[in-house]
């Protein structure tokens, strides 16, 4: 297992070079070829639940072996955590790019589509996986410049508006950021982040400590669209090709926003009361801001965007209780369950929020409409497709037999259970907007009578039908996570990562000495 | 300190214009003062007084060097800032294409 | 574009090759790299376009080239990272070649080799992106 956790990295690059070169020869080879990388790597993740001993890997790039007690090389980190972050990247992932292979054929350049396409998900690995400050930041980047691309890819008005608006937003995230890391490393002269954790420990009275904190949540909240800082999201979710909309949504914002959010929060710096608290607030407000804007968007792809919103609300709502509950030196246990609501909707979020826009992406592609208050009826046309909107909004809204009810449950018994009423109050109340919204979506869109705009209706290609099914039955049996063998071998390793936040910094230190 | 407060004014100076101006370049540039006062910052972390390059030679006499650590970040921060530049011109060449004016204020397909 | 230009380029574009191939191969032993030498490189490409220039049909013919370039070049790169995997300590970025003597010319063992496999990717991307602005600055033109 050692060895193959540089492959996570290597092979989206090679595939992201290999493309435009058999591209001249060989369309079907291009378009086959990302879909079985990432099958590879979705494989990968599976199979190491049974391969590796649960314990923390840690790859240092290069050889370059530690000098006395300080790291000098970039390490990679495999543990619970970021198997857990890989797998749903690459699963959706793959996805996503069997998917397109019937979705992009409108469009001019597969090729670049395909090669911006892996060049993201090999960002997004290395975020996941690198344990060094700047080279999150590199990937990240990495990630960024090619979502920048994607969402211009349909190269019309909106599309390119969207784009340059995200791209002045992102690149303002990327450079907080680096002033972020550039603090760290004139605070502590290291930028591993588990010698760094060591080190700030003992520089807790310095100036720029809070200053840096602030940086990061800023940056990384940026990257997220947590709420202050969500404006670019509704427009370049919905101006990218249906495929992407779900990257981004489903993964993207996770994968570069709360997944290092969390890792540096809990593992880099000390949890405090005041932050953890910004934590949690900011996570309501993003709940609350999204639901509301959300219902009164009349585009398909829209209204699911600034869903996004209020669903990674719930996820930071749930972390930050996590924390608020370690900080406050409270019950272990409750912010465990905390923790574990976080995570099991940030998995839910990728399967349902994906479903969703692919579905619009298949509605679109299908009766060129994308306005709400023009489709109508389409529920005879295209049953397989309303059944999977179906699962996905109600798994949205958090009705009970589908998984999203379930993460939305341990959430609000969490805030309960840890004595924040209103917290919890709020979740269950955002919930039901959210049922009200997606009902009104879901009727205007699949039940209503049909309406004579909808002229056309499309064949629509087998790819693009199989990832509705796989994620459609997936938002009904996910709900197994809560069984407790299946939580201990899928959820577990992750939430006990996160919640030592000690053991980090030890291991890494200790291995490497 | 007074470096570094320079290096913030001109951060601030990047980011005002990317604030306040109208003109898809303009805010480009803007961007681009920003990455500028960010990498000067680096710099400045890993500068010693009086301190030889970084750059082992032949027959070499100092023995005290900057720190070649944040250089090799800036390098590399610098490649990104090209992509990211490059990026965006062309998508701002290209919305010139489609609405004839580089004015921001023009641009509204976008709504809520 | 005038005489003067087209002569003055004819004289000078040699030495700038030179000068960015000189950059990339002592890029382990003097300031530069890869990437400054890359983008020495672009600019002798540029000179040639800008002082020659081809009508923009040619050109957008062309463009097609430096990505491929690009491409192998990375390729090459990850390639010789990755067989750090099979050899000597068996991580991935292993500088498995021999090191020689610090300043020798051939020495560092693979830095080398990643050096110029990063100056003709940076050539090439930097030449394709301004190729792509001539083209868009043509076709704004007609």
């Amino acid at each position: 297992m050692e060895q193959l956790v540089p492959v996570f990295i290597i092979l989206p690059l090679v595939s992201a070079f290999i493309i435009p070169v058999t591209g001249r020869f060989s369309q079907n080879f291009t378009r086959g070829l990302s879909s079985i990388v990432f099958l590879i790597l979705t494989v990968l993740c599976v199979a190491s639940i049974g391969l590796w001993d649960r314990g923390m890997i840690i790859y240092t790039v290069g050889g370059w072996k530690p000098v006395g007690d300080i790291p000098i090389g970039i390490d990679l980190i495999f543990d619970g955590f970021s198997a857990f972050i890989l797998g749903i990247i690459n699963f959706i992932a793959l996805l996503s790019s069997f998917y397109s292979i019937g979705y992009i054929k409108k469009y001019t350049s597969e090729n670049n589509f395909y090669t911006l396409l892996c060049l993201m998900i090999a960002g997004m690995n290395g975020v996941v996986l690198s344990g060094d400050l700047f080279n999150i930041y590199v990937f990240l980047e990495i990630a960024s410049i090619a979502s920048y691309a994607l969402v211009a890819f349909g190269v019309e008005k909106e599309e390119l508006e969207a784009s340059f608006k995200y791209q002045v937003l992102g690149g303002l995230g990327s450079l907080i950021i680096l002033i972020g890391v550039g603090l760290v490393y004139w605070i502590t002269g290291t930028l591993n982040i588990a010698d760094s954790s060591n080190l700030l420990i003992t520089k807790f009275d310095n100036k720029f400590y809070i200053v840096t904190q602030i940086l990061f949540i800023a940056g990384f909240g940026l990257k997220a669209a947590i709420v202050p800082f969500h404006t670019w999201l509704p427009d370049a979710h919905s101006s990218a090709p249906s495929p992407i909309s779900s990257l981004l949504s489903g993964v993207l914002i996770k994968a570069v926003g709360i997944y290092v959010l969390i890792r540096l929060f809990f593992h880099m710096f000390d949890l405090t009361y005041e932050v953890s608290l910004l934590f949690t607030l900011l996570g309501v407000l993003s709940m609350i801001v999204g639901g509301i804007l959300a219902i009164g968007q009349s585009d398909y792809k829209r209204l699911l965007a600034y869903s996004s919103i209020s669903q990674v609300g719930y996820i930071i709502t749930g972390v930050g209780l996590g924390m608020l509950i370690i900080a406050t030196g409270g019950d272990g246990s409750i912010a465990a369950l905390a923790i574990f609501g976080g995570l099991f909707h940030l998995l839910n979020h990728a399967i349902f929020k994906s479903l969703m826009f692919m579905t619009a992406g298949v509605v679109e592609h299908s009766t060129n409409l994308r306005d709400l208050r023009m489709l109508g009826g389409l529920s005879r046309k295209m049953p397989l497709t309303t059944n999977a909107s179906f699962a996905g909004s109600m798994s949205i809204s958090g009705l009970p037999p589908f998984s999203g009810f379930f993460s939305k449950l341990i959430i609000i018994i969490a805030a309960f259970q840890a004595q924040y009423y209103v917290v919890g109050a709020i979740a269950a109340l955002m919930s039901i907007i959210t049922l009200a919204y997606f009902l009104k979506f879901h009727k205007d869109t699949f039940l209503s009578k049909a309406r004579s705009e909808v002229r056309q209706f499309l064949p629509v290609p087998v790819t693009m039908k199989v990832p509705l099914v796989i994620l459609g039955i997936l938002c009904v049996v996910l709900g197994v996570f809560l069984v407790p063998q299946m939580k201990e071998i899928f959820m577990d390793p992750a939430i006990n990562v996160i919640i030592d936040t000690d053991q980090y910094s030890e291991i890494i230190l200790n291995v490497n000495r | 300190m007074i470096v570094y407060l320079l290096c913030f004014t001109l951060f601030l100076v990047g980011l005002y214009g990317v604030l306040t101006q109208r003109n898809l370049v303009k805010i480009v540039i803007g961007l681009s003062i920003m990455e500028i006062s960010i990498f000067l910052f680096f710099t400045l972390i890993g500068y010693i007084q009086g301190a030889a390059a970084p750059i082992v030679v032949r027959g070499q006499v100092e023995t005290q060097f900057v720190d070649p650590l944040p250089q090799a970040m800036v390098l590399t921060a610098i490649v990104i800032a090209l992509a990211t530049n490059a990026m965006l011109l062309s998508i701002a060449i290209r919305l010139y294409r489609k609405y004839k004016t580089f004015d921001i204020r023009e641009m509204r397909s976008l709504k809520g | 574009m005038s005489e003067i230009v087209k002569t003055v380029t004819k004289i000078i574009v040699g030495v700038i090759f030179i000068y960015g191939l000189y950059i990339i191969v002592h890029g382990h032993l003097t300031p530069g790299g890869g990437f400054a030498g890359g983008a020495v490189l672009a600019g002798a490409f540029v000179l040639l376009v800008l002082a020659y220039g081809s009508p923009e049909t040619k050109l957008k013919s062309q463009k097609e080239y430096p990505a491929i370039f690009e491409s192998l070049s990375l390729l090459a790169f990850l390639v010789l990272a990755s067989i750090g995997i099979g050899l000597g300590i068996k991580v991935f970025f292993n500088n498995y070649l021999p090191k020689g003597i610090v300043g020798d010319l051939v020495s560092a063992g693979n830095i080398p080799l990643y050096n110029m496999a990063i100056g003709i990717e940076v050539a090439a991307a930097m030449f394709a992106i301004i190729l792509a602005l001539i083209i868009y600055k043509e076709e704004a033109r007609e």
